[in-house]
Order: C-alpha cells, then sequence, then structure tokens
C-alpha cells in the first residue's frame, strides 16, 4: 500500500511540474507580481479606512465600492474569480509604503496621480477611475454659500499626507485669507472634529465630502460648496518595475470603461459574443488573442464584465445608488458628455 | 591566556553577528529601494516644505523648508513633554502624599484616581478629553468670559496677550532678584554654621521676587497692558476670538490627558519613596527637636528622594515618548508634522524615520542624563 501511495505522489510531482512549466508563459516569467499572485491565489488589494463610494466594508466585512471593483477586476482577470482578493485598508500616511515595501501589489484607495509621485517614489500610475477636485463643506447654517465669503481666520479640518493640505495652501495663500490648519490623521476623526463644530470649514476631494456627509449626525446641516479648487484624477496605482503586472491593472480597469461604451453589462455579455461588432467580440473574448500578451486566457476580459461589470455599472451600484454623487459629472464616457476615454482593446 | 580566549571569543561572535544581520538588513533595504527607483538622501531637508501647520512656536509656513517643518514638529513636541512634566510632577507629589494622609476621604479619593486614570489606555483617555471634553465646550459666540479676560471654547482658550514696554528691564530685575537670592541663602547657611543663628530666607526671598520686578516697574519705566480677546464674526453662525494669545484644543486635551494619565504613576512613585524611609528616622528627627517642618525637609525629604528620583525619570520618559499620541488628534508635534505629513510629501520613509527616531533617542537620552545627574547630586556622599 505504502509502496504504490509513493509512487503516486512522485506521479503527482511529475504532473505538476509538468504543468507548471506548460501554463507559466513568458509574460508570467517575466512579472514576478503575477506569478506570486497565481501562488497566493489572491490579489492584494490596499484601500481607504472606510470611504463610502469608493472602498468602504459593510458590518460582514465585505467591502464594496468603485476603488474596490478595480481590485475584483484584476482577481476577476487573473484568478478567474472576483473574490479573490485581499483588502488592506491603509491611512493615506501608509499608503505608498504599503505599496513600495512589497506588502501590497495593487494600491486602490483614492489617490490622486500627481507628477512628484509618479515619478519620485517607486510608483506608478494606471490609469484614472474616478476624476475629482478638492471642495469645501460648511455647515448650512454658516450662511456661506460661495468661498468668497471665507474671511480670516477660518479654520480647516483635514487629513494629514494628501495633497489636500497642498491645494489648501495654495487656494488660501492665493486669496490671501490666514486660516488655521487642523489636520487629523484619520478621516474619521477629521469627520469628527468638523461635526463637533472645531472647524469651520471641512476640505478634501469632492466625492470625500459627498461620502463622508452621509457619515455626518445630521447630514442635511452641511453643504459642500460649488467651487473646485484643484484637479484630482484618482486611479489606481502599481510599483515601479514591473510593467507587465502595470499593463494587467491599467487594462482591467480599461475594459470596464471600455465596456460600457459598447454597451457590455455583466447581463449581456455572454450574448455579445455572437456579435456583429469585431470590437465588441474581442472584449467578450470570441475574438483575437489579447489576453495572451499578459499571460491570460482568452476570456479574462469576458470574466471582468460578467463578475464585475462595466464602469457605469459600478459607479451605479456604488456611488450613484447610495446616493452620494447620483450625477456622474466629467465621470461620464466621452460620447456622453465626460471625460472617460480610453485607448482600444485591440 | 586560556580564560582570557574563553571570555573574549562569545562575545567576539556577539558583536560580528550584531553587525552582521546590521549589514543584511542595510544591504537588503538598498537593493530592495534600488529596484523599486527609490532614492536615499537628505537633500529633501532644504526644500520647500509648502505646507501649512496649525501651531507653531517659531515663525513658520509652507514656504519655509522641510527642515524648519521638522523644528516645529520638534518644538511643539518639546512643549507639550515640558508641561506635561510639570503638571504631573505636581499633581503626581500632591496626589502621592495625599494617599498618605490620614483623613479617610483624601486618603480614598487619591487612591480612586490613581486606580482610575492608570489602568485606562492612554490614547483613549487622549480621545476622551479630546472629543467629549471638545464637544462639552461652548462655540465662540456661546462662550461666558472667565475673569472677563478668558474664553475657554470649542476653538480653543483664548487668553490675554502681554504688551511690554522696556520688557528687558524687567527681565534684568528678575535675575538681580534671583542671583540676590542665592547670595542671601549661601550668607544664611554660613550664619547658621558659624552661629547657629537661623535667618528666614523663605520669607526674604518671596520679598525680593516680589519688590525688585515691582521696582522695576515704579522707576525703572517698564509697562504692562493687555490685549484682550475680542470676538469676530467669519459669517452667520461662525466665530474666532481675535487678538490675544489661542491655546488650540488639542494641546490642552493633549497636555491634560498625559499629565493626568503619568502623575498616577509619579504619586506611586512618591508614596513609595517616603514610605520607605524607616519610622525611626521620624522619631530620632523629632526627638532632637526639630520641627515637623524642618522633619520632612531635613531627614525624610533627602532620603526619600533617592528612592523616588530614579522610577520617577522612567515616567518623565514615557510622558515624553507618549506625547507622539499627539498625532490622532491632530496637535502638530514631531511625529504629525515631521514623520506624517513630511514623510508623505516627500515619500524619503527611511530617511525620515530615521531622524525622527534619533531625535526621540536623542530626547529621552538629555532627559536621562539631567535625571541622573541630579540623582548622582542627591546620593548618599561616601567617604
Amino acid at each position: 500500500m505504502f509502496k504504490y501511495l509513493k509512487q503516486l505522489t512522485s506521479l503527482v510531482a511529475m504532473v505538476a511540474v509538468l504543468f507548471t512549466f506548460t501554463t507559466e508563459s513568458m509574460a508570467a516569467k517575466k512579472s514576478k507580481t503575477l506569478k506570486n499572485t497565481q501562488k497566493k491565489g489572491f490579489v492584494r488589494c490596499g484601500v481607504s479606512q472606510g470611504l463610502p463610494g469608493f472602498s468602504n466594508a459593510d458590518a460582514a466585512g465585505n467591502w464594496t465600492g468603485v476603488d474596490v471593483d478595480v481590485c475584483r477586476a484584476v482577481a476577476a482577470a487573473v484568478l478567474g474569480d472576483a473574490n479573490k482578493v485581499k483588502f488592506t485598508p491603509l491611512s493615506a500616511k501608509e499608503r505608498f509604503t504599503a505599496l513600495t515595501s512589497g506588502e501590497i501589489d495593487i494600491l486602490s484607495r483614492n489617490t490622486t496621480w500627481t507628477l512628484s509621485r509618479d515619478a519620485d517614489i517607486g510608483l506608478t500610475f494606471v490609469g484614472v477611475n474616478f476624476y475629482d477636485g478638492q471642495g469645501f463643506m460648511v455647515r448650512k447654517s454658516s450662511g456661506i454659500t460661495s468661498t468668497g465669503q471665507f474671511k480670516d481666520g477660518i479654520s480647516a479640518c483635514t487629513n494629514i499626507g494628501t495633497t489636500t493640505e497642498l491645494n489648501m495652501r495654495d487656494f488660501f495663500n492665493s486669496k490671501g485669507i490666514k486660516y488655521e490648519p487642523v489636520a487629523f490623521e484619520k478621516a474619521d476623526e477629521v469627520v469628527a472634529a468638523y461635526d463637533a463644530g472645531r472647524c469651520d470649514t471641512y476640505t478634501t476631494d469632492k466625492s470625500g465630502l459627498a461620502a463622508q456627509r452621509t457619515k455626518m449626525k445630521n447630514p442635511d446641516e452641511h453643504i459642500v460648496l460649488p467651487e473646485t479648487i484643484s484637479k484630482e484624477p484618482l486611479g489606481p496605482v502599481v510599483r515601479q518595475g514591473d510593467s507587465v503586472w502595470e499593463d494587467i491593472v491599467r487594462w482591467s480597469l480599461n475594459t470596464m470603461i471600455e465596456a460600457e461604451e459598447y454597451g457590455i453589462t455583466s447581463a449581456n455579455a455572454d450574448m455579445m459574443k455572437t456579435s456583429d461588432n469585431p470590437a465588441i467580440k474581442r472584449l467578450v473574448g470570441a475574438e483575437g488573442e489579447l489576453g495572451a500578451a499578459f499571460g491570460l486566457d482568452n476570456d479574462w476580459s469576458l470574466r471582468i464584465i460578467k463578475q464585475v461589470g462595466n464602469y457605469g455599472e459600478s459607479y451605479k451600484r456604488n456611488i450613484a445608488d447610495t446616493g452620494i454623487l447620483p450625477d456622474r459629472g466629467p465621470n461620464q464616457l466621452w460620447t456622453k458628455g465626460g471625460i472617460l476615454y480610453v485607448p482600444p482593446a485591440r | 591566556m586560556n580564560l582570557k580566549l574563553k571570555d573574549i571569543v562569545p562575545q567576539l561572535i556577539t558583536v560580528i553577528a550584531v553587525v552582521l544581520i546590521f549589514g543584511f538588513f542595510t544591504y537588503n533595504a538598498q537593493i530592495n529601494m534600488e529596484n523599486r527607483g527609490i532614492d536615499f538622501g537628505y537633500g529633501f531637508l532644504s526644500q520647500e516644505s509648502s505646507f501649512d501647520v496649525q501651531f507653531s512656536l517659531i515663525e513658520y509656513d509652507g514656504s519655509h523648508s522641510y527642515f524648519r517643518a521638522y523644528l516645529v514638529g520638534l518644538l511643539n513636541t518639546i512643549l507639550v513633554s515640558v508641561i506635561g512634566i510639570i503638571i504631573a510632577t505636581i499633581l503626581g507629589v500632591i496626589v502621592g502624599v495625599a494617599r498618605l494622609s490620614p483623613n479617610y476621604l483624601i486618603n480614598k479619593f487619591a487612591a480612586f484616581y490613581v486606580e482610575f486614570f492608570r489602568n485606562i489606555p492612554l490614547l483613549l483617555q487622549i480621545f476622551f478629553w479630546y472629543f467629549a471634553a471638545l464637544r462639552a465646550l461652548p462655540l465662540p459666540q456661546d462662550a461666558e468670559a472667565i475673569f472677563g479676560v478668558f474664553f475657554l471654547t470649542i476653538k480653543g482658550l483664548y487668553v490675554p496677550a502681554f504688551i511690554w514696554q522696556n520688557f528687558s528691564i524687567f527681565f534684568y530685575s528678575i535675575v538681580a532678584a534671583v542671583i540676590a537670592i542665592i547670595v542671601i541663602r549661601i550668607y544664611a547657611k554660613k550664619v547658621q554654621e558659624n552661629q547657629g543663628k537661623q535667618i528666614p530666607v523663605f520669607f526674604i526671598s518671596i520679598g525680593l521676587i516680589f519688590i525688585l520686578p515691582l521696582l522695576s516697574f515704579l522707576i525703572g519705566g517698564v509697562k504692562l497692558s493687555f490685549e484682550v480677546p475680542v470676538l469676530k464674526q467669519l459669517a452667520t453662525t461662525s466665530f474666532i476670538y481675535e487678538g490675544g494669545v489661542s491655546l488650540p484644543p488639542e494641546l490642552i486635551a493633549l497636555t491634560l490627558s498625559l499629565s493626568l494619565y503619568t502623575a498616577t504613576f509619579i504619586a506611586e512613585c512618591v508614596r513609595a519613596g517616603i514610605q520607605g524611609v524607616g519610622k525611626g528616622q521620624k522619631e530620632a528627627a523629632a526627638s532632637i527637636g526639630l520641627t515637623p517642618n524642618q522633619v520632612l525637609k531635613l531627614v525624610i525629604m533627602p532620603q526619600a528622594l533617592r528612592i523616588i528620583i530614579p522610577p520617577t525619570t522612567n515616567q518623565y520618559l514615557n510622558l515624553t515618548k507618549n506625547s507622539s499620541l499627539a498625532a490622532a488628534i491632530a496637535y502638530p508635534d514631531l511625529v504629525l508634522v515631521f514623520a506624517g505629513t513630511a514623510l508623505m510629501q516627500t515619500g524619503k520613509a527611511i530617511e525620515i524615520v530615521s531622524i525622527t527616531m534619533f531625535t526621540y533617542l536623542t530626547l529621552s537620552i538629555s532627559i536621562s542624563i539631567l535625571m541622573n545627574w541630579y540623582n548622582k547630586r542627591i546620593a548618599i556622599q561616601e567617604k
């Protein structure tokens, strides 16, 4: 009995070795991150510590949000299952160190794409999944309806370690207003302090303001001022130096946006295989060999669309239906008056 | 010879092992940073920081350098530590003595205070004083004036600012008073040693420290006026006080929580110190005719201090290090400003964390050296 067991084991081992050799493509060999991810069986994804609409965990620990969906898309493409993601909640301060030190493989945490971040600190931005801008929230009762009414001595609550701190200084300096910055390490404390009346205004990205407003004691008492003081293109980030992984994340995001453009949804993706449009057929894996370039099979994009949905579905599910920002604003397809425009998948 | 080798070899191996381990990590970090395209260097310290800080003891804004931002954070850390140590010491001594009081109420109250505050995690206490106490404070427009000039509000404590004329003369008058007191003390000691007469040094000292500065006002041309904070409206329901000095609520909450927490430990040190002095000492001192005050000052305290100082030093160190929890409530200390914002904006994690660690190390060692020096001074002089 034991004799056979020994032979059986070696047979299994040989088959396994053979299998590894045949399935491991050139791309996977080149990409350490892809190889590690496939070996581990889950995508390691850094998200926020709780920002409704972008990355937020419910009571059962299930993460939802448009940032979360990017990681899910990558998991669907690489591992075949959108749920095979390990989420690591990170503060603004920790996020880049976590990525560069290899603790996570994708940082999808409402992170602004700037030159210095892209060039300096070992990071590569792969795209934009939300076009945002910094704004101000004030109490309705203050009577302030525009940033033009800000006066010397105003106190502003915000987070440390964000572009917000820098934009805020630029804004107040250019207007010649003396202000008191009150910067906290975590978003929850910012909200609590502003809500308690410590600050006259709360400033961060407008999407963040809209999302955090839902956490206030009395959301109706606060308004977000109309002015936008900065450009904040938010998007997923990967480590520098693994271009295959970078491409996989970039095109997982692009697939979601392109799918919306062609009207492919999680519901009709399978039917689209018989479409007359070659662009659609390529996206659902019925034509071409797009996955091969990444070392993935040809259904990678179909899986993203079926399991996560297209960008529009993700936006509706996470941001519009939750009442955070029902109007898509600039985050609408270029064909519908927005600025979402991705290179063609071909 | 053999014995020596046996002694040296294990030590040598240990040293080599430590060096190798450190070398391995340094090398690894270098390789990793190179692979990920991260530069190493301290050049960023002279770059413009471009972020503002809420509260600073030196002139600072975003147009200054990162090094200046580091100094701002460092000074804020020192400020909160020094105030915290002073309050904690005073409170600790009072509570420590109170725990030995024969009065049941005082005794139990002190015991309750110690057990309550030292058994709740410090971070929770900081959050409590900041968020609970903050919510309980009035908005600036609703604040009642304390003594007509102080305003305690949710946006901070506003106190009148001093406006001096000829401040230097006032300053010199205080220096002169201090020198005079020292001279009188030395003289008084000599008189007592030679003639056995006692000069009431304490009352003379108090007199001097009041009279000399008072003279500087009367004949020195020193003038002092106050600038009282005035309420200013920013918007319909948004107000602040202008003029005077404002202490941010973050500083108040942090100092309060650090002092209340550390004072419990100091109180226990003080109690241990006093109880550590034998009962016979007190009785013997009383029997040779010393007054109760002299017993405490000349016999009990010098011996008790020897027991109190070393553990109290630990508490001072703890308080200084605990002040780094400031980051949680937006007090701009070294960790928040430098290891927080500056680290984020530059991405120089290794450099900034190493500077911050080295700074705390230096601070702690300075306190240690100071306290050890004091400890040595009061130790038994073996002849």
